[in-house]
């Protein structure tokens, strides 16, 4: 679909890419044009009519009812073609079709997570059939973010009281950038991922896999994959430096420090807790923003990130 | 106060006839309250400049340039803040607006002068809050203070809110003000249509600051009670709703623009008729479209929530409202043009200023057409495209309007001149600069990138590079207009009354004017802009 990429918009990726682009390419020409007949007229003015020698007295023209009738008519005809095709093209992307495929999406400081309807789920990364009209109802768990594909022309704010909705449908199998478009603190402009179009059968194959994800792996290489694809890695570094939250690393076995004063020792159950209840043992020096990952994680997935944790020697 | 013996003696003006910190701390003229202003919003736009000067740098490449994420968002917050509240909604009203009104409308003063000091010192008050809230744990919400965001985040949400809510009195005060001074004061023979364009714009921004101001006054109390006390407003934790803050917000914020724009206008009337010595096409029109344009922007404020969730059949009204006002401010660039046909134009520094003016803003109202048609303001809203819209209206708009009104009325505030030859080097300089810095921000916003982001994708970066180039070259426009113009205050050639050959009545008295403005009563004897029948000379 690169044909549909100009100076201005990216290749288009969807269904109603097309359409939204046309509204672009209307407003883009018309004001184009009304651009260059303001800017002509104001250097024709300037270069013919400039002062040469003392000012003089001047044309007592300042009214010409045809002209202003003209000025006005046409950009009001101009506007209300663009209003029309606007309020159009809009309501397409908010008129869900009825077979569409849905899938939950979930906003939080600062990842995407997505359900599917077989139970599968993944983080960051939504994966859609192509073809096919994919609906999201979407809610946030803290703050407003907003849900933004560039390349499908979609974009709609993701509530934290109640659920807004958007859908669209991939023509074509790719990858395209997902983006939060509305700020929401420290890793707004992190809180970025991918929307994959697979073939229909490979995603069927893929939700297959999801849910069976981690089979056949060793915890230790499981937790490192989760490690990625639950965005850990966004807040808890594992190199020892400390980022939004304490890093990984040479943690496990030892003592640490908590919010209030008390201590606590980094053994099994202080991860599985420190996973699924975040807010309780907080360590002293880092705010309370991790979210609970409690329901997005199988209890082998928690078993695989508390060996990956072990792994992490100094 | 006033001098009762009328005895204009040669050299005694508003500037020097009284001396010492208190006669200035004290001072109820106009004129030197103007001056105050001014003084204080150049302040402020150059802290507003500098951290938008850090935004850019930071954003030359990916990731860490020069500071974190917090840091970053602490910036960009206070780069609007400052800018939307200390510069840009004071800016023309309360420093040219107080210098000029009753020069131009031939009256002594403004209609209540006691009023008019105190909301400078609620001014300096809310300023002084808002420091204190940059030195005490900087806002990280963004100018919008969006909740529930601003209720949770642990920055100095209060403290800023609490100067945005005092800093709305000195706005509400200074419109209040203007509304009676024009009502009351006009010199005997000024009818309404013989008002100069300027005064219709103050007008009309005025009405808009006393009406729509209270609506932030308040929802900026009740963000303030649900962080103190936990009262459930917006917090949805709470039991409020987040998006009706935003209604709240842009009930006040988009009259606002109109705040910041209109006497932008006002001034670019002046300016295009003076300097193409040319009678003003579409007097009326141009008055009226002001009024226009100030009503209809009360009913446009839930365009900047298309993507909220708001309903489609609401959304289609904002948009078709937003079309709406869009036509008086294209008339008004249609009339201007017409103005220039015929006349005798001459290219003043001020006129390099309307002539920047007619070409920026004419690009930032037509990319609005972009993001008032729903379909492209889906994709548009919150990226970059929104900055460059925002900025082509606010900064090529209104800030050159500013500047072209500073260079107008210099030489009367003043009594000097400045030099020529560099104010045209920083003109053309701010042009190139700002072009640079924002066009590239329509092709960085269309293309996706969204607006807020500390980091981003590889694929952004030559575009940001290049904007950030071009805010150098504006900033280094801006420090060679700060040189000139101390240069004139300490060395400046003293100045004619009327050194651009005006026809408004502030071009009859003296430069600086005496304390009391006029001599004696001045009489209307032409209209502003009768170019086509009085030949003044200028007088240098």
């Amino acid at each position: 679909m690169d044909t549909t990429a100009s100076i201005f918009m990216p290749p288009g990726g969807s269904t109603i890419a097309g359409e939204i682009d046309a509204v672009f390419n209307y407003i883009l020409y018309a004001s184009t044009i009304v651009f260059a007949i303001v800017v002509f007229s104001m250097i024709f003015f300037i270069a013919k009519y400039r002062r040469r020698g003392k000012a003089g007295l001047t044309s007592s023209m300042d009214h010409n009812i045809g002209l202003e009738i003209i000025w006005t008519v046409i950009p009001t005809i101009l506007v209300a073609i663009a209003f029309f095709m606007g309020f159009n093209a809009y309501l397409k992307l908010f008129v869900v079709p009825k077979d569409a495929l849905e899938v939950k999406v979930t906003a939080q400081k600062w990842f995407w997570s997505f359900e599917y309807p077989e139970g599968a789920t993944s983080i960051n990364e939504l994966v859609v059939p192509s073809g096919k009209a994919v609906k999201l109802l979407m809610s946030s768990k803290d703050v407003i973010h907003s849900f933004f594909v560039p390349d499908f022309r979609i974009k709609q704010d993701v509530l934290p009281n109640r659920y807004s909705m958007i859908w669209f449908e991939a023509p074509n199998v790719g990858e395209h950038n997902l983006f939060c478009a509305e700020y929401c603190g420290t890793k707004h402009s992190e809180m970025i991922g991918k929307v994959k179009v697979l073939p229909e059968r490979e995603y069927n194959d893929w939700l297959e896999a999801n849910s069976t994800v981690g089979e056949g792996m060793s915890l230790e290489d499981l937790g490192a994959k989760l490690y990625v694809s639950r965005a850990c890695v966004t807040c808890h570094n594992i190199d020892g430096k400390a980022g939004n939250g304490p890093s990984f690393r040479g943690i496990f076995g030892e003592p640490v420090k908590l919010v209030g004063g008390s201590q606590a020792m980094v053994d099994e159950n202080y991860i599985r807790k420190s996973i699924l209840v975040p807010q309780a043992d907080v360590v002293a020096g880092y705010q309370n923003i991790m979210p609970t990952y409690q329901g997005l994680l199988k209890e082998r997935d928690v078993d695989a990130l508390v060996a990956y944790i072990k792994s992490l020697k100094k | 106060m006033k001098d009762v013996k009328m005895d204009i003696t040669a050299g005694r003006n508003y500037l020097n006839e009284t001396k010492g910190w208190k006669s200035w701390a004290f001072t109820l003229d106009h004129k030197r309250i103007g001056i105050l202003y001014l003084a204080s919003i150049t302040v402020a736009f150059f802290l507003g400049g500098i951290f938008a000067m850090l935004i850019r740098l930071e954003l030359m490449h990916p990731g860490r340039d020069i500071m974190g994420p917090d840091t970053y968002n602490q910036i960009f917050t206070l780069h609007g803040a400052v800018m939307i509240f200390l510069f840009i909604i004071p800016g023309i009203p309360a420093a040219l607006g107080n210098f000029t009104l009753p020069l131009l409308i031939g009256a002594k003063d403004v209609a209540f002068p006691r009023l008019n000091l105190t909301s400078y010192y609620i001014y300096v008050v809310g300023a002084i809050f808002g420091i204190y809230s940059m030195v005490t744990g900087a806002i990280d919400t963004g100018w919008t203070f969006y909740t529930p965001y601003s209720t949770q985040t642990s920055t100095g949400v209060v403290s800023m809110t609490l100067a945005a809510f005092i800093l709305g009195f000195s706005s509400i005060f200074t419109g209040l003000n203007f509304i009676v001074t024009i009502h009351k004061l006009r010199a005997p023979g000024m009818t309404w249509f013989k008002m100069p364009l300027f005064v219709w714009a103050l007008y009309a921004t005025a009405i808009i600051q006393v009406v729509a101001t209270p609506v932030l006054g308040i929802t900026l109390l009740l963000l303030i009670l649900e962080r103190v006390f936990s009262i459930g407003i917006f917090d949805p934790a709470m039991g409020g709703d987040p998006v009706l803050f935003q209604h709240f917000f842009w009930f006040y914020s988009h009259p606002a623009v109109y705040i910041m724009i209109l006497p932008g206008m006002g001034i670019i009337s002046e300016l295009i008729s003076v300097f193409s010595h040319k009678k003003i096409f579409g007097y009326n029109a141009i008055a009226f479209s002001s009024l226009g344009i100030a009503f209809i922007s009360f009913l446009v404020w839930g365009h900047h929530m298309f993507v909220s969730g708001q309903s489609e059949l609401a959304g289609m009204i904002f948009s078709f409202l937003t079309f709406l006002v869009g036509i008086p401010s294209g008339i008004k660039i249609f009339n201007w043009l017409a103005t220039m046909y015929k006349g005798s134009i001459s290219f003043e520094t001020p006129m390099l200023y309307a002539l920047s003016f007619l070409f920026l803003f004419t690009i930032g109202g037509l990319t609005g057409m972009f993001l008032g048609a729903m379909a492209t303001d889906v994709h548009l809203h919150d990226t970059y495209f929104v900055v460059a819209h925002f900025h082509y209206v606010m900064m090529g708009g209104t800030v050159m309007a500013f500047l072209g009104g500073i260079h107008y009325w210099w030489p009367k505030m003043f009594g000097k001149t400045y030099n020529y030859f560099w104010s045209v080097v920083a003109a053309i300089l701010i042009f190139i600069g700002f072009n640079m810095t924002f066009f590239t921000q329509f092709i960085l916003g269309s293309k996706g990138m969204p607006r807020r982001y500390y980091n981003y994708l590889d694929q952004y970066q030559p575009l940001h590079a290049f904007s950030s180039v071009g805010s150098w070259v504006l900033g280094l426009g801006f420090l060679i207009m700060a040189v000139y113009l101390i240069h004139s205050l300490l060395k400046g050639k003293p100045v004619g009354n009327n050194p651009w050959g005006g026809l408004t009545l502030e071009w009859t008295t003296s430069s600086p004017p005496p304390t009391e403005n006029f001599s004696e009563t001045p009489k209307i004897l032409h209209g502003p802009y009768d170019y086509d029948k009085i030949a003044v000379e200028p007088s240098i």
